[in-house]
């Protein structure tokens, strides 16, 4: 067999990247990372990506994929072990479901949390906390929304660090705590102590201070 | 037929995320129950089916719901695999209708509806976004085919060709409330081909509204948006579309 040549260009912050960094971890797939730095970007991700030229992309034997979903997707038609979507053609529906709906969303939710002051702010919160109890009743019972393993919908809602580590950067009180949000609450402990997802989880500081430095001065004026 | 193994779809007659639904199932030749909902004053069932975004389309098989239309036809591609597909075998492949799909979604669609909805500069400004963009779909689309000519027939409709088509296979009645011709020849040889095309397949033309009734759509979209009292449009909207309504088209049970 050939030998395959997986190539991940990426962000160490953007959860976007780390949806597939735990994919291609998850299946034991060998791969290059490359770090991008995204105020100059490299030749390679332009050409690579000439549509977007945003990362992540990834390019197996030369060829570039693009869009963490549709991404997700070819990492699991293509290497076929250890399945991150499921078999059902309803719980796959399932899954996208919640994953765009998370891209949608949530997405543009967290992004206001973190700019927006006062009254406006506790209304993006308010409205995050229905979005997140909305995700419960997809979880339920179980202990990953992939079953008794991670998948598609555990890796695209990792994003909920983001605003985990959002609000304590920013001397916020917690938008996802266990009193409002039991079962979430629970997800996101056992989703951070996974052996493999661990793997790809940014230093808690670093993460912080990155946040701090970002959005910081926006919460100061408050 | 079984209870269970029916399919019914809650839509509404001008919107575009129902159409792409329609035109999947009938390539797919699912027969399926159709039910038309008034968006204005929606129903028990829709709110019950689709909680969390309370929008057609809706599809019901076995007694479940899927929602967002993308989610519902790769559901669709996956549950009867008897019919053409909708998607190619290779993953790569998949991987580029996927992504091109997505930028029909969120680039394309999303600044041609703010073109739709603003007016002057705002409007001159989404106006060359949408260029742009159609510029990069055309670009797209000679690495997509590869040098060959896509022929499209209701035998090889893909989701590419099923989003695109519900989004241009109004562009007459685009240029005629918008003044603006996106979908031109002389710029876009590939994407003006591609189009006119899939505007000339049966299923299309069956569920296609009339020119003239998306003339009112876009004329009323348009009106909408630029008017201050948008909420008295709205109730009037209600009245108004629902009289508009899908006498045009044929009996949806196959």
């Amino acid at each position: 067999m050939a030998e395959e040549e997986v190539k991940l260009f990426g962000t160490w912050v953007s959860p976007f990247s780390r949806r597939i960094e735990v994919a291609l971890k998850l299946k034991g797939v060998q791969y290059e990372y490359i770090e991008e730095d995204l105020t100059n970007k490299s030749p390679a991700l332009l050409n690579y990506n000439p549509v977007n030229k945003q990362i992540p992309v990834l390019v197996h034997n030369g060829k570039p994929v693009a869009e963490s979903l549709v991404i997700m997707e070819y990492i699991d038609e293509t290497w076929k072990h250890n399945p991150i979507l499921p078999a059902d053609p309803y719980e796959r529906a399932m899954a996208r479901f919640w994953a765009k709906y998370i891209d949608e969303k949530f997405c543009a939710a967290a992004r206001k949390i973190v700019v927006a002051k006062g009254e406006e702010q506790k209304g993006e919160i308010d409205e995050i906390q229905q979005q997140m109890k909305n995700l419960e009743g997809e979880l339920k019972e179980k202990k990953f929304f992939g079953g008794e393993s991670l998948g598609f919908l555990d890796i695209a809602a990792n994003i909920i660090i983001w605003l985990v580590v959002g609000q304590e950067a920013l001397g916020m009180d917690q938008i996802l705590n266990e009193e409002k949000l039991p079962v979430l609450h629970g997800w996101l402990h056992r989703l951070l102590d996974d052996a493999v997802f661990k793997e790809c989880v940014p230093p808690k500081d670093r993460h912080l201070d990155l946040f701090k430095v970002k959005f910081g001065s926006s919460i100061a004026s408050k | 037929m079984a209870e269970e193994n029916k399919v019914k779809l809650h839509g509404m007659w001008a919107s575009p995320y129902v159409q792409r639904v329609e035109i999947a199932l009938k390539i797919k030749g699912i027969p399926y129950e159709y039910v038309e909902e008034d968006l204005v004053n929606k129903s028990q069932l829709l709110l019950q089916y689709n909680p969390v975004h309370k929008k057609v389309p809706v599809l019901i098989h076995n007694g479940k719901s899927i929602c967002e239309s993308l989610v519902i036809l790769e559901y669709i591609d996956e549950t009867w695999k008897n019919g053409p597909p909708l998607l190619p075998q290779d993953p790569y492949k998949r991987a580029k209708v996927r992504f091109w799909t997505s930028f029909v979604e969120k680039e394309l669609l999303e600044n041609v509806l703010l073109v739709v909805r603003s007016e002057g500069e705002a409007q001159e400004k989404a106006i060359k976004v949408v260029f742009e963009k159609l510029k990069l779909l055309e670009e797209g689309l000679k690495d997509l085919f590869q040098g060959e000519t896509h022929h499209i027939d209701g035998e090889n409709m893909g989701i590419l060709d099923i989003f695109l088509c519900s989004l241009f296979g109004a562009h007459k009645a685009q240029e005629e409330v918008l003044g603006v011709k996106f979908i031109d020849p002389e710029k876009f040889p590939l994407l003006s081909s591609w189009v006119t095309a899939f505007t000339e397949v049966a299923v299309v033309k069956a569920l296609q509204p009339p020119h003239e009734k998306l003339v009112v759509v876009y004329q009323f979209l348009r009106q909408k948006a630029l008017q201050p009292s948008a909420a008295e449009v709205e109730v009037k909207e209600g009245v108004y579309v629902r009289s508009l309504s899908r006498s045009h088209l044929p009996d949806t049970l196959i």
